[in-house]
C-alpha cells in the first residue's frame, strides 16, 4: 500500500504522462531531494526554484496564462503567507477579465501540526483558503484520495489548492491506487530514491491508471445515526477513531470526510444532519473565523428545525502559533479526547 | 449626423514647444512613413487619454488612471510587438499606463472608453475594473492589476513556456520606478537571469521619477534602476523614453537580441507624467514636465515632414472619435446585478455556495 507521499508522486507521474503536466516546481522539488517529503522524487518535469515563494506562485500564474498545466509547491504552508495577494489575484483573474483568462494551476503545500514542527512548520491554511474566491481547495485524508484529488485538481480549469496534511505523508491507506503493486516493498524498490548518491537512479513507475475523486464530493467513512462528525485531512482519521471507540460505548457516529473545502459537499452534510439532528465539525485551524463556522452558520440557517442540539466546532485554539513542546502543541490543536467529549456532549443535549 | 466634440481647445496641436531634446538628424534613422505613423498614434493615444479624463471629470466615470506623457515609449512597443495568441507570439504584462501600447496595437478607442465607463461591453473586464486595466487574451495582453509590480513575477511564467517552446515570441513586462521597491521586481531579475535558465524577457521600467506623491529621491538610493539589472548580468540600459525614435530603436535592438539569444534584456525609460498619478491627484496638466508629443511634433514640423494643417486635422479627428465613442458608450448596457456570479469559476460553476 502506498503512503501519501508515494501516492502524490504517482499522481504527478500520471499527470506528466497523461494530463500534459509540463512543470512541477518549488523549493527542493527537483533532484536530488525530490521534495522535503519525497513527494516529487523521480519525476521528469520537476525542477528547483529559488527560495522565493512569491516567485513560485507568480511563475505558476504565468504558466497557467498560456494554458499549460503546472503543479507548484510551497514547501510548508507556513511560508505561503507572503503570497496572499498573489493568491487573491490568481483567484480573481478569471472574474476580473470577465472570463478572459482562466488559470488552470495547482498549488500544493503541506499543512497542519502533528510532527512537532514548532511555530513555522505547523500552520493550517484551510480557513484562509476558504476566503479565496475563485480557488478550489482540497485536502485528502488518505493516499487514494490524495491520488484522485490531485488528478482532479490537475484537470480542473481553475486554480486549485491541494493541502497536504504533513502528518499523513508517511501514512498508508486501506485501498490500492489503481495499478499500484500490492507489495509495498516492491513499490518502494520501484519509486523511492535510494539514500546517498542518486545521480544514476531512475524510478520504475508502475502502470498507474486514471482515478479521479471529483472536487466537491465528500465521503461517508463511518455510517451512524446519532451524530454527524465532519472533518478532513489529519483530523478525519481522529474522527474515525473516535467513532470506532464510542461505538463501544453505544454511540452511533456518522463521519463525513469532506475532502473538498471549496466547493464543499453540502448535500452530504445536509442529508446526514437531517438524519442525525446533531453535528460536530472538526479541524485544526484556529477557531476564530474558522471555516467550520461557515458550515455551522449554514446548518443553523437551513437545518434549524432538524437540529436536536447546538452544532459544535472543535478547532485549534486561537493562539499565534503551535509551540514546540508537546504540551503546547497538544493544547493548541484538537485531540482525540476533545472530539470524543464534544460528541458525547452533543448527544447528551436534550432539545 | 455626429455632434462636434466640445472643448475644441484640447483638440488643438500643442503649441508650447520647449527646446527639443532631440536633434533633427535623428529623424533620418527611421522611415518617414514610420515617423508619421508614430506621431499619428501618439496623438490618438493622447486624445484618448484626455477623453478619459474628461469622462471622469464629467462624472461619467468613478476613477481615472492612465499614461498621458508616455506615448513616445508606449507607441513604439505596440508597433513592434509580435501580436497574436499563444506562446508563439509576444506576451505583454503591463501596468496601468499601457494605453499608448494598446492604441498602437490596434485597440479601438471605444474599448478603452467602455472600460472607464464600466459597461458590460468592455472587452477587458466587463465593467468590473478601473480605466487602463486592460486584458486582451487574443493579443496575449495579460490582465493589468491594481497591485503594482506583480506583473514582473507573473511574466516569468509566460517567458518560461516560450523558452520551452523555443518560440520566436518573447515576454515583455512594464512597470513604474516606484514599484521596483516591491519584491516581485527582484524576483523577476533573479529568475530570468539564472545561468542556463535565462528567460526570453524584455524587462522594462518607466521611470517618471514619481511614486504617486513621493519623488524618486525619496525612494531610491541607486543612480539608475538599470544598474540593478546589470548586477544580474542582464543587458541593461537607461534611455530617454520621451524620444520615440530612441525608444523605437532601442526596443527594436533589444527585442531582436532576446529573440536571437533567448536571454533577458532590460530598459529603463525616462518618461514624463503629464497629468499626475490619477484622478486621485486631480488629473490636471502638469506644465513643468517635458511633453514628448509636443517635442516630437515640433521636430517633425521643423523638418517639413508634416504640415500644421495636417497636425490640426489629426487632433480634431481623434478628439471627435473619442467624443463620438463616449456618446455611443453612454447608451450601452451596464453589468447586471446577477452577473456578479459569472466567471468566478470557469463555466460559472459553484460560484454561489447557497446553490451547492
Amino acid at each position: 500500500m502506498a503512503n501519501m507521499a508515494q501516492a502524490i508522486r504517482m499522481a504527478l507521474h500520471y499527470g506528466e504522462k497523461n494530463l500534459a503536466v509540463k512543470d512541477i516546481f518549488g523549493q527542493d522539488v527537483g533532484a536530488p531531494l525530490g521534495g522535503v517529503f519525497t513527494a516529487t522524487q523521480g519525476l521528469e518535469n520537476s525542477w528547483n526554484t529559488p527560495l522565493d515563494e512569491r516567485g513560485i506562485i507568480s511563475m505558476a500564474m504565468g504558466i497557467a496564462m498560456t494554458g499549460e498545466r503546472c503543479v507548484a509547491e510551497i514547501q510548508f504552508v507556513d511560508y505561503i503567507f507572503n503570497t496572499i495577494d498573489l493568491l487573491k489575484i490568481a483567484g480573481n483573474t478569471l472574474w476580473c477579465t470577465n472570463g478572459g483568462f482562466p488559470l488552470p494551476m495547482v498549488i500544493m503545500s503541506p499543512v497542519g501540526a502533528g510532527i512537532r514542527g514548532s511555530v513555522y512548520h505547523s500552520h493550517s491554511f484551510d480557513a484562509w483558503a476558504s476566503r479565496l474566491p475563485g480557488w478550489k481547495v482540497v485536502m485528502p485524508s488518505n493516499p487514494l484520495d490524495a491520488y484522485g484529488l490531485l488528478l482532479s485538481a490537475i484537470q480542473d480549469p481553475n486554480p486549485v489548492l491541494f493541502l497536504k496534511p504533513k502528518a499523513l505523508m508517511r501514512v498508508r491507506g486501506d485501498d490500492l491506487i489503481p495499478g499500484e503493486p500490492e507489495d509495498e516493498k516492491e513499490l518502494k524498490a520501484m519509486i523511492d530514491a535510494p539514500i546517498g548518491d542518486r545521480t544514476s537512479w531512475k524510478p520504475r513507475w508502475p502502470k498507474v491508471e486514471g482515478y479521479m475523486v471529483p472536487i466537491g464530493q465528500g465521503k461517508i467513512t463511518r455510517a451512524g445515526e446519532q451524530v454527524t462528525l465532519v472533518s478532513y485531512g489529519r483530523h478525519l482519521l481522529l474522527c474515525n477513531q473516535v467513532a470506532d471507540e464510542l461505538k463501544e460505548e453505544g454511540y452511533s457516529v456518522e463521519v463525513i470526510d469532506l475532502r473538498s473545502i471549496y466547493p464543499y459537499d453540502w448535500q452530504m452534510i445536509k442529508t446526514s444532519v437531517e438524519k442525525t439532528g446533531r453535528v460536530v465539525f472538526v479541524n485544526e485551524d484556529t477557531e476564530v473565523t474558522n471555516f467550520a463556522e461557515h458550515l455551522v452558520y449554514r446548518v443553523v440557517q437551513e437545518l434549524f428545525y432538524s437540529l436536536l442540539a447546538r452544532p459544535l466546532v472543535v478547532a485549534g485554539k486561537n493562539v499565534p502559533g503551535i509551540g514546540l513542546h508537546p504540551n503546547l502543541e497538544d493544547a493548541s490543536v484538537p485531540q482525540k479526547h476533545e472530539i470524543a467529549e464534544a460528541v458525547r456532549s452533543v448527544v447528551a443535549e436534550v432539545p | 449626423m455626429a455632434k462636434k466634440a466640445p472643448g475644441k481647445a484640447a483638440a488643438k496641436p500643442l503649441k508650447t514647444a520647449k527646446a527639443s531634446s532631440q536633434s533633427l538628424n535623428s529623424l533620418t534613422k527611421l522611415p518617414k512613413a514610420l515617423l508619421l505613423q508614430m506621431h499619428d498614434l501618439m496623438v490618438k493615444s493622447r486624445m484618448l487619454e484626455e477623453r478619459l479624463i474628461k469622462i471622469y471629470k464629467a462624472g461619467d466615470a468613478y476613477f481615472w488612471i492612465g499614461a498621458p506623457g508616455e506615448e513616445a515609449w508606449g507607441v513604439p512597443i505596440g508597433l513592434q510587438v509580435l501580436k497574436g495568441r499563444g506562446p508563439e507570439y509576444d506576451y505583454l504584462h503591463m501596468h496601468y499606463r499601457a494605453t499608448p501600447t494598446l492604441v498602437a496595437m490596434g485597440m479601438p478607442m471605444i474599448d478603452s472608453i467602455r472600460l472607464i465607463m464600466n459597461r458590460s461591453t468592455d472587452p477587458s473586464t466587463g465593467g468590473r475594473n478601473f480605466s487602463n486595466h486592460y486584458s486582451f487574451p487574443e493579443w496575449n495582453v495579460a490582465p493589468v492589476t491594481s497591485p503594482i509590480e506583480v506583473q514582473y513575477g507573473i511574466a516569468l511564467g509566460t517567458a518560461h513556456v516560450q523558452k520551452r517552446h523555443k518560440s520566436k515570441g518573447i515576454t515583455l513586462v512594464t512597470g513604474g520606478d516606484a514599484g521596483t521597491a516591491e519584491g516581485d521586481f527582484a524576483s523577476c531579475l533573479i529568475w530570468s537571469s539564472r545561468k542556463g535558465r535565462e528567460l526570453p524577457m524584455l524587462i522594462t521600467v518607466q521611470n517618471n521619477k514619481w511614486g504617486i506623491s513621493t519623488s524618486f529621491d525619496g525612494q531610491h538610493g541607486e543612480t539608475n534602476i538599470a544598474d540593478r539589472a546589470r548586477a544580474f548580468n542582464i543587458k541593461a540600459r537607461s534611455i530617454n523614453g520621451n524620444d520615440p525614435i530612441e525608444s523605437y530603436l532601442t526596443l527594436q535592438e533589444d527585442m531582436a537580441y532576446i529573440r536571437k539569444t533567448g536571454k533577458p534584456a532590460f530598459i529603463e525609460a525616462h518618461v514624463s507624467r503629464l497629468y499626475g498619478h490619477s484622478s486621485a491627484s486631480g488629473a490636471n496638466f502638469v506644465s513643468n514636465e517635458l511633453c514628448c508629443l509636443n517635442d516630437f511634433e515640433t521636430k517633425l514640423l521643423k523638418a517639413g515632414l508634416i504640415k500644421e494643417a495636417a497636425v490640426k486635422e489629426l487632433y480634431e479627428k481623434y478628439a471627435q472619435e473619442g467624443f463620438e465613442a463616449q456618446q455611443i458608450v453612454k447608451g450601452e448596457p451596464v453589468p447586471t446585478s446577477e452577473s456578479i456570479w459569472d466567471n468566478v469559476y470557469v463555466g460559472s460553476e459553484n460560484a454561489d455556495w447557497r446553490k451547492f
